[in-house]
């Protein structure tokens, strides 16, 4: 018996003694940290692409490191040339973009770059066989066309103004995609590109590296590469940055504080034009009333808001157009703090009194509604709990709901919604259809019902009318006029918090949009960073 | 790890391999048994998953356009649903999934956006290196330590460990890690906090992805080791009241071979039940410790397969795991009749 016993208690020391002399051979071959190799710097974030190719929606608005756009944005998010040479022609009757190409490109795999590359880019995105999102927001388009080498035409289907907004899209090789399926190609994940970096290795769920492309057209960058470690979970992100493992790393709100004031690193707070609010349906008879929705407004406490819940990282919000924009209307600003006061009073001259159970009563029905937000979402869930604390204190009772998007969806209608949004590049493109009558009712575009003809015709207005000025004067008479109407209470607007390490030259922030994972976070520039040492 | 010494065996050794060869007699049989009854168990059960998938309320296209979904149409969204034939019937889409299956194509996953085979192959190995030098760890620990608790039964070693053991069972594993990470990565800088390599390494090169694991390997154990340190210790406990261990004393047998040799082989027998039975949770347990060291294995993807109605990528997994599961039931099953002279395979 002791022989087999002693046989099999050996067989398991030594898969045992092996497994650990694998996991304990801790001869450090490798570099120790990120830092101080090579010149390749290191950035960690939460998202992670899908794939890596703009037609399937990777860095759309630039900023994506590998691909460039017909134009990019500079550090105002002002568009500036790219792979055109300069900014592309509207003609008079604003159907027609026309876009000179940049010479002498080449893309990573030396193949140089044409306007058949940036017909077949925009080609892609309009095939329905591929699984595109970006078709939605280009179905102004109604063909690309290249008359030589170096041009290309746009001609749309109706004039709109904001169309060279989405030039920023980058431009993938026809010769490596042509006559396969875009949606499951090789290309996905080791992508080819113009950019300033070309892909050295993706590994998903760990890390993007990327390496310099020295023949870059705008230049050769200044560092040798860059590596994107995609962290998922908050916490462990903070404790990777503090181990010293990151250049620099996108950090939630709360989580950044700490490095405040710490040695070695320093806190970025970057302005977006994100911001969270409650839609107030129309389906509703209690938030259907404009009182009860004048009320709401001037009862939340959107300081408290900035300073409770995002960690000072916010600022507070009352229209849909970012203060950043250069279409945000000076005269849209109300109180940071709560005004009981101003709430109380539209609520008494609507006819709202105080029932005995202090919720306000009218014609017999309480002012009380049901505010969803999805359940996942952790910050919507405080703002929908801070918004009910606030509009108890002025006689309307809100009863929050965690509830997943499947069924927020078909209540959107008739309850109320802690929702998010925003792009910092035009009012056109998410305000045209989440306030146009057009699209009341139809999924998440209008999902209020909110009508206004005034609304309607600034908004068209300002996608049709080419001189800036008639539409900044459309989006003005818009915003005005959603702050009467107030079919959404705007919360806030969210900053991005980033960490970063002493010694970095060349960190730019600018305005960000929601989506910032690889492309479009901090470090859109990249490329011209540079490690003081 | 301490053995008992060869000349302390009571039973001659060269009759060893004879004696297990006639115990095994009927292992073929009972794998070829066992292998039939697998194919309707993950027929069920890859069924299952389409019949969930059905019933789940979740858009695989707005999963998929993420963020973009609130600026996406409608149509838009159903072109992208037809493309992956997600709203053709269930009963097609589920003998699609079969016929590709035949075939050897997994399918594409919807949430990955690669090939399913492609998804396994870049990850399942850094589970499965994950669950195996954890489930080895615990393995010894657990030997030792509760085989050394059971010998003092009451005294400071077994109190102590009896204590921890209970504390460590109600700490959530992802907690463990966190604290781990605090201590070892931040505070003593020893070891690295996560990931599979030097985040500017250009390879995987076998020591430094070794130093990477020890801490995801150790939390792993840790996290699954006071189940089995507290049952092999009663085991022991227990049979080192047993007559046959006793009697083994009675003989002046050393100490220890008493308790290596006698006491903990008979607790030995249960505890392969035990390692059977608690796979699924090490692989429950390897899922979040995946997620705490950011280490790029099934564990993340199936979550993400799962919030995205992913079935292909689901289906696969599922089956993985059913498939990991079954065999080590066989095991279990083959090894207690190796063990054990009373278990017969061939009945």
């Amino acid at each position: 018996m002791g022989t087999r016993v002693s046989k099999r208690v050996t067989a398991v020391a030594v898969a045992v003694a092996g497994v650990l002399a694998l996991t304990a051979c801790s001869s450090p071959t490798t570099t120790s940290t990120g830092a101080g190799d090579g010149g390749t710097l290191v950035v960690a974030t939460a998202g992670e692409p899908d794939a890596l190719n703009p037609v399937l929606n990777y860095g759309v608005d630039g900023g994506s490191l590998i691909f460039d756009g017909l134009v990019a944005r500079d550090a105002r998010n002002e568009l500036v040339p790219a792979l055109a040479r300069e900014l592309p022609t509207v003609s008079a009757d604003g159907r027609t973009i026309t876009a000179k190409l940049r010479e002498g490109v080449l893309f990573h795999d030396g193949s140089p770059f044409t306007a058949q590359d940036v017909v077949f880019t925009y080609q892609a995105v309009l095939d329905p066989k591929v699984d595109s999102t970006l078709r939605s927001d280009l179905d102004m388009l109604a063909s690309v066309t290249a008359p030589d080498p170096s041009t290309v035409v746009f001609t749309l289907k109706y004039a709109y103004a904001p169309f060279p907004q989405r030039l920023a899209l980058g431009i993938v090789p026809a010769k490596a995609l042509t006559g396969q399926d875009i949606n499951k190609a090789e290309f996905n994940r080791k992508p080819v590109g113009t950019g300033p970096y070309r892909v050295t290795s993706w590994t998903p769920g760990d890390r993007l590296v990327l390496a310099a492309n020295d023949g870059y057209w705008g230049g050769r960058p200044a560092n040798g590469g860059v590596v994107v470690a995609f962290v998922a979970d908050d916490n462990v992100r903070a404790q990777r940055t503090r181990a010293g493992e990151f250049d620099a790393a996108e950090l939630a709100p709360k989580l950044a504080v700490g490095f405040d004031g710490q040695a070695g690193y320093r806190v970025q707070r970057v302005p977006t034009a994100d911001y969270r609010g409650v839609m107030l349906p129309m389906g509703n008879p209690v938030t259907a009333d404009l009182a009860v929705r004048q009320a709401l407004n001037a009862a939340v406490d959107r300081a408290a808001m900035v300073t409770g819940l995002l960690g000072g990282a916010g600022e507070p919000a009352f229209g849909p157009v970012p203060p950043t924009s250069e279409f945000a209307e000076p005269s849209i600003v109300g109180k940071p703090a709560a005004d009981p006061a101003a709430a109380t009073a539209a609520l008494d001259a609507a006819g709202w009194k105080p029932g005995p159970d202090g919720i306000r009563v009218r014609d017999g029905r309480q002012a009380a509604f049901a505010l969803m937000y999805p359940a996942t979402d952790s910050l919507r869930k405080e703002l929908a709990l801070a918004v009910t604390a606030d509009a108890k204190k002025v006689g309307i009772k809100i009863t929050p709901e965690g509830l997943t998007w499947d069924a927020i969806t078909p209540r959107m209608k008739s309850d109320a919604l802690v929702m998010g949004y925003g792009t910092p590049y035009d009012p056109d493109f998410v305000s045209y259809k989440l306030f146009g009558s057009a699209f009341a009712g139809q999924g998440f575009f209008n999902p209020g019902g909110y009508r206004s003809p005034v609304v309607d015709r600034a908004l068209q207005e300002g996608r049709a009318s080419a001189d800036p000025a008639a539409r900044k004067a459309a989006y003005a008479t818009f915003q005005k006029q959603l702050a009467t109407d107030m079919p959404w209470v705007f919360l806030t607007y969210l900053q991005h918090t980033y960490v970063v390490k002493d010694g970095l030259a060349g960190v730019t922030p600018r305005v960000e949009p929601h989506e910032h994972d690889v492309a479009n976070s901090l470090w859109w520039n990249i490329h011209t960073w540079t490690r003081k040492s | 790890m301490t053995t008992p010494a060869p000349t302390a065996a009571p039973a001659p050794a060269e009759s060893t391999p004879r004696r297990r060869s006639r115990r095994l007699a009927g292992a073929g049989a009972v794998v070829r048994r066992r292998l039939l009854v697998a194919v309707p168990i993950l027929a069920a059960t890859s069924a299952g998953m389409f019949a969930l998938g059905a019933a789940s309320p979740i858009d695989p296209a707005q999963q998929y356009a993420g963020a973009a979904a609130f600026t996406t149409t409608e149509e838009n969204l159903a072109q992208i649903r037809a493309n992956w034939g997600v709203d053709d019937p269930l009963p097609v889409q589920y003998l699609r999934w079969v016929g590709n299956l035949l075939q050897g194509d997994l399918g594409w996953s919807t949430s990955r956006h690669e090939p399913v085979t492609s998804v396994l192959a870049a990850r399942a190995g850094w589970t499965l290196l994950l669950v195996g030098a954890a489930l080895a760890l615990v393995l010894v620990a657990s030997l030792l330590l509760g085989t050394l608790a059971a010998y003092r039964r009451g005294g400071w070693f077994d109190r102590a460990l009896r204590a921890t053991a209970y504390a460590v069972q109600s700490m959530p594993v992802f907690w463990i890690g966190l604290a781990a990470i605090a201590l070892f990565a931040l505070t003593l800088g020893w070891l690295p906090a996560g990931g599979l390599t030097d985040i500017t390494a250009t390879g995987t090169d076998p020591a430094d992805v070794a130093r990477h694991l020890i801490l995801p390997v150790g939390v792993l154990a840790v996290a699954q080791l006071p189940w089995f340190v507290l049952f092999i210790r009663d085991a022991v406990a227990d049979s080192l009241r047993d007559d046959h261990v006793l009697a083994a004393r009675a003989r002046g047998l050393p100490g220890r071979t008493v308790l290596f040799g006698h006491a903990l082989r008979t607790a030995l027998l249960p505890f392969l039940t035990l390692v059977g039975t608690h796979l699924p949770e090490l692989i429950g347990g390897a899922v979040l410790v995946e997620t705490v060291f950011s280490l790029p294995g099934l564990g993340a993807v199936t979550v993400q397969a799962a919030l995205g109605s992913d079935f292909p990528l689901l289906a696969a997994t599922t089956l993985a795991t059913t498939v990991v599961v079954l065999a080590a039931n066989l095991g279990t099953d083959l090894a207690y009749a190796a063990a054990d002279p009373r278990v017969r395979l061939d009945d």
